[in-house]
């Protein structure tokens, strides 16, 4: 007997031409091919997107939550690393 | 009878025969989406899970959409006053058009896969020749739906290939299907007297120029499904003339309640 539960993906959507495409969730598909079809009618029915990845949420690796101290915080008091700290000529545009 | 494209880009420039033809036509086409747009909602809330329940329905929304604009061309082309609502909600199940496989019974998830493939690859082709009709709005109409068409057929293909090559309990329910529905096919493809009349007239695309396209896409599903093409199956006919099967009347009974209890009831 096969598995009852088909794997998990999360869905990544490109709302228009020149966007990046957004994580907006995740559904139940036995393969690629399906997982995109079922994006396409879960997550693109009100014009949401011209653009689909899929990945197998298994093949997401994320930091852990325990380490948030040691990863996040020490970056809190670098001000420095923001380039606020420099005057822009008149001349240039568009920053 | 040949009507010339330039003659054929308003109303009133058909002649009251081929007008009453095409009303008939237009009639036919709407209630054929109707009827399988409303197959589709009796999923709603039941689907094997909830990504192929939502795919249902928008495919069941997709035909309702298809089926409005054909029955506001209906009515217009009638020029009586009756509307969209009056032709889907009170009419008797003798006057429907469908063909008998868009009435058929959902069955298990097989059978409405192999329901949907079976219309879809007749849908789908067929729009592709009617977006070239003479007839503006039918062109126009097709132009809109075949889009939408093209996804259903995708996805009914897709269903039927994991089915039929798919666990045994699936392609035991695939073969069920395909035994109790490939009867009804046939008739999608065989033209009556009305037909044949616009088909003459060029109105309407020739079936049997669709056939090859359709014979090439369904060989190569099947084959992929593993699922051999039924031969010498007597076809069942008779849905464009209004003659059903039992279970018409059950839909209608359904779709109609609320306009034959309440007349003139509105949302």
């Amino acid at each position: 007997m096969t598995q009852s539960e088909w794997p998990l993906w999360e869905v990544f959507i490109r709302s228009k031409q020149g966007l990046d495409h957004k994580h907006v969730g995740s559904l139940h598909a036995a393969d690629a091919t399906m997982a995109i079809q079922n994006a396409r009618d879960v997550y693109t029915r009100r014009l949401e997107g011209i653009s689909i990845w899929v990945v197998e949420s298994k093949h997401v690796h994320a930091s852990n939550p325990d380490d948030a101290d040691a990863f996040f915080d020490p970056a809190n008091d670098k001000v420095y690393r923001h380039p606020t700290f420099y005057d822009v000529p008149d001349s240039i545009k568009h920053m | 009878m040949q009507v010339a494209p330039s003659e054929t880009s308003a109303l009133h420039s058909y002649s009251a025969e081929v007008r009453q033809q095409l009303f008939e036509y237009v009639l036919q086409l709407a209630d054929t989406s109707l009827i399988l747009g409303h197959r589709l909602s009796e999923w709603c809330g039941h689907g094997p899970i909830l990504e192929q329940d939502l795919a249902m329905a928008n495919i069941g929304l997709d035909l309702l959409g298809e089926t409005r604009s054909l029955y506001q061309y209906a009515a217009e082309l009638e020029g009586q006053d009756r509307t969209e609502d009056d032709l889907a909600f009170l009419r008797l199940a003798t006057e429907y058009r469908n063909p008998l496989l868009v009435e058929q019974p959902n069955g298990d998830f097989a059978a409405t896969i192999t329901r949907q493939f079976l219309f879809d690859n007749f849908h789908y082709h067929f729009l592709r020749q009617l977006v070239s009709s003479p007839d503006e709005r039918l062109a126009a109409i097709a132009e809109k739906a075949v889009k939408e068409a093209a996804y259903h057929l995708k996805w009914s293909s897709e269903w039927v290939i994991r089915l039929g090559d798919g666990t045994a309990e699936s392609r035991l329910r695939l073969d069920k299907a395909l035994a109790g529905l490939w009867r009804y096919s046939g008739e999608l493809t065989t033209p009556t007297a009305l037909e044949k009349s616009l088909q003459a007239a060029g109105l309407i695309p020739d079936y049997a120029a669709l056939l090859p396209a359709m014979t090439a896409h369904l060989a190569h599903v099947f084959g992929e499904a593993t699922v051999p093409v039924p031969a010498g199956v007597f076809m069942m006919t008779g849905g464009k003339e209004g003659r059903h099967t039992e279970h018409l009347g059950y839909i209608l009974a359904e779709l109609q309640y609320m306009q034959r209890t309440y007349p003139g009831l509105k949302w």
